[in-house]
């Protein structure tokens, strides 16, 4: 499916990252990391195994602390914030974890009950099942409800996980890998359903790949990590005009050229 | 962002080699120490997972129930059996059941269930907390705002120190039962009159120090079983290394801790 045109606002970055470090034992893995994610922008990161991608997006959640730079998410410096409102800040971003981290001691709908019963005081039980059933129903997968997360295919799992995100209504979204290890039609759907996700809820996303078709469909905009720094950003076509032996292999695979 | 790991790479960044081990060693007592602070600093502000606890106590008391059934009767049995010969020297058999108790309730019930428990609860919290910790499950927590450490941790140390004394008072009981056995087959006691002289020489004392001893017990196998798997390692081996150390670092710690509260104990009688 073709990506309907979404409306950026180039003047509201969401997130904003100037110099960021981040090395562990003697390995800098990020060195010096700029990069604005707009409001309503579906931001694409790109770079090899190991670059550091998934430890970028940790940061941003305040999983993995920077040793160095400025990082602030919905207007809030992350360095300085205390617990709780670094509590309040990550129910407003939504997290997709890589291997999808589902809770296999509960069922889907318990899944998806535990970040919204946790965070939201008083709600009902109407009120939790409605909620629950249109996630479900947003990724299509109502029928698994009472299943358990072993009895899941990958694909089903990672559209769980993205499930269990956008019950808080996240304003931002951090994909790491949705697409990995799926085959090409279910990676079409998850494409879809994070296009679907951005204009539905009106989200910012980064969304982390290997995978240039995931790319093209879902990105406004990609950025290249190549060293621990963003070297290249900009369209698709943009970042993929050149014979950079370490940009052009990733065309190329993709591709088959 | 906050856990053992960070901070043990960071301290191990700034020095060579040598000194590595004995830093790592005080870095884990700190860890540990700041492990225990916090589940105190959370366990009993509100929300209470009160629902979760309870789950959990449950499965603590199934997960050991039948070994420590088992484990009781035949230690009380044997027990028995063994101190007949030597007070029967003596002509003194009718004392076996204040031995048999005195053994039981003091020492012998609170040791057994701690042991059992370190190996049945205490491996299954650390490889439990160590696949969800890999799995990402305890990160993925942590980013939507609840409260990994209160839900997982705090409801599981709970859990262990209600209910290792009820299992201990359980297993004190059983064992017993396994005294009586013997002592019956024997001498044909009846139940009250095997009870009266159970009974007889406990004091209050006794009761409290077990009671204290087995709340100890508990509280050690929960902080220990959850300390290793809350901050076990990446990958399938650090699953492993989680059960494994929890159940080793448990039995240690109770065998240190039994001998600090029996010298403890000495001082009250
Ligand atoms: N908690 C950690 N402790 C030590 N090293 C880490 C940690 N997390 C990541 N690293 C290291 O940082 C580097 C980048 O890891 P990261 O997971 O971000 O890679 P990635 O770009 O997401 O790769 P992939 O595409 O394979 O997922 C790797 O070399 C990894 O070994
Ligand atoms: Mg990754």
């Amino acid at each position: 499916m073709e990506k309907a045109k979404v409306k950026v606002d180039h003047t509201n970055p969401v997130i904003s990252i100037r110099g960021l470090e981040k090395s562990f034992e003697d390995y800098a893995v990020l060195r010096g990391i700029d990069l604005d994610l707009y409001q309503g922008e579906n931001l694409v990161v790109l770079g090899r195994s190991g670059t550091g991608k998934s430890v970028l997006i940790k940061i941003i959640s305040g999983l993995l602390r920077p040793d160095k730079g400025e990082i602030t998410v919905l207007g809030k410096n992350i360095a300085h914030i205390t617990d709780r409102e670094l509590q309040e800040l990550r129910i407003r971003i939504g997290f997709s974890f890589q291997n999808s981290a589902l809770y296999d001691s509960m069922t889907v709908r318990k899944n998806l009950e535990f970040p919204l019963v946790r965070n939201r005081k008083g709600i009902t039980r109407k009120e939790i099942d409605t909620n629950v059933e249109t996630v479900l129903d947003a990724v299509g997968l109502s029928q698994t409800i009472n299943q358990m997360p072993s009895e899941l295919s990958g694909g089903q799992r990672k559209r769980i996980g993205i499930a269990r995100t956008l019950i808080l209504n996240p304003e931002i979204m951090l994909y790491d890998e949705p697409t990995a290890g799926l085959d090409p039609i279910t990676c079409i759907e998850i494409n879809d359903l994070i296009n679907e996700v951005q204009q539905r809820f009106n989200t910012s996303s980064i969304i982390i790949t290997h995978d240039l078709t995931c790319a093209k469909q879902t990105g406004d905009r990609i950025a290249m990590l190549l060293e621990g720094q963003f070297q290249r950003t900009g369209t698709f076509d943009e970042v993929f005009d050149t014979n950079d032996s370490r940009v052009k292999p990733f065309f190329d695979y993709n591709f088959i050229k | 962002m906050d856990t053992a790991e960070n901070t043990t790479v960071a301290i191990r960044k700034k020095n060579s080699k040598l000194k590595q081990s004995v830093l790592d060693f005080f870095v884990s007592l700190y860890n540990i120490n700041q492990f225990i602070l916090r589940f105190f600093k959370e366990a009993f502000v509100p929300p209470f997972e009160l629902k979760e606890v309870m789950r959990q106590c449950y499965e603590v008391g199934v997960r050991s129930f039948t070994l420590i059934s088992v484990t009781g009767f035949i230690v009380g049995l044997i027990f028995t059996k063994q101190s007949r010969p030597s007070l029967s020297q003596f002509g003194a058999e009718s004392w076996l059941p204040s031995l048999v108790s005195i053994a039981i309730m003091r020492a012998l019930a609170p040791l057994v269930t701690a042991l059992i428990a370190s190996g049945k609860v205490g491996s299954s919290i650390g490889a439990e907390l160590g696949s969800m910790r890999v799995t990402e499950q305890i990160d993925a927590m942590e980013v939507s705002g609840t409260k990994p450490f209160k839900y997982l941790v705090c409801t599981r140390v709970l859990a262990t120190t209600i209910t290792i004394p009820i299992l201990a008072t359980y297993t004190g009981f059983v064992g017993l039962v396994g005294g009586y056995l013997n002592v019956s087959m024997n001498e044909g006691t009846s139940w009250t009159a095997f009870m009266e002289q159970v009974f007889e020489p406990l004091a209050f004392t006794d009761f409290v120090a077990s009671l204290v001893k087995s709340i100890v017990f508990g509280f050690t196998i929960g902080i220990v079983g959850c300390y290793q798997g809350y901050n076990s390692n990446k990958g399938t081996e650090g699953v492993g290394k989680a059960a494994n150390g929890a159940v080793v670092t448990a039995m240690f710690l109770v065998f240190i801790e039994e001998i600090i509260i029996v010298q403890m104990t000495g001082w009250f009688r």
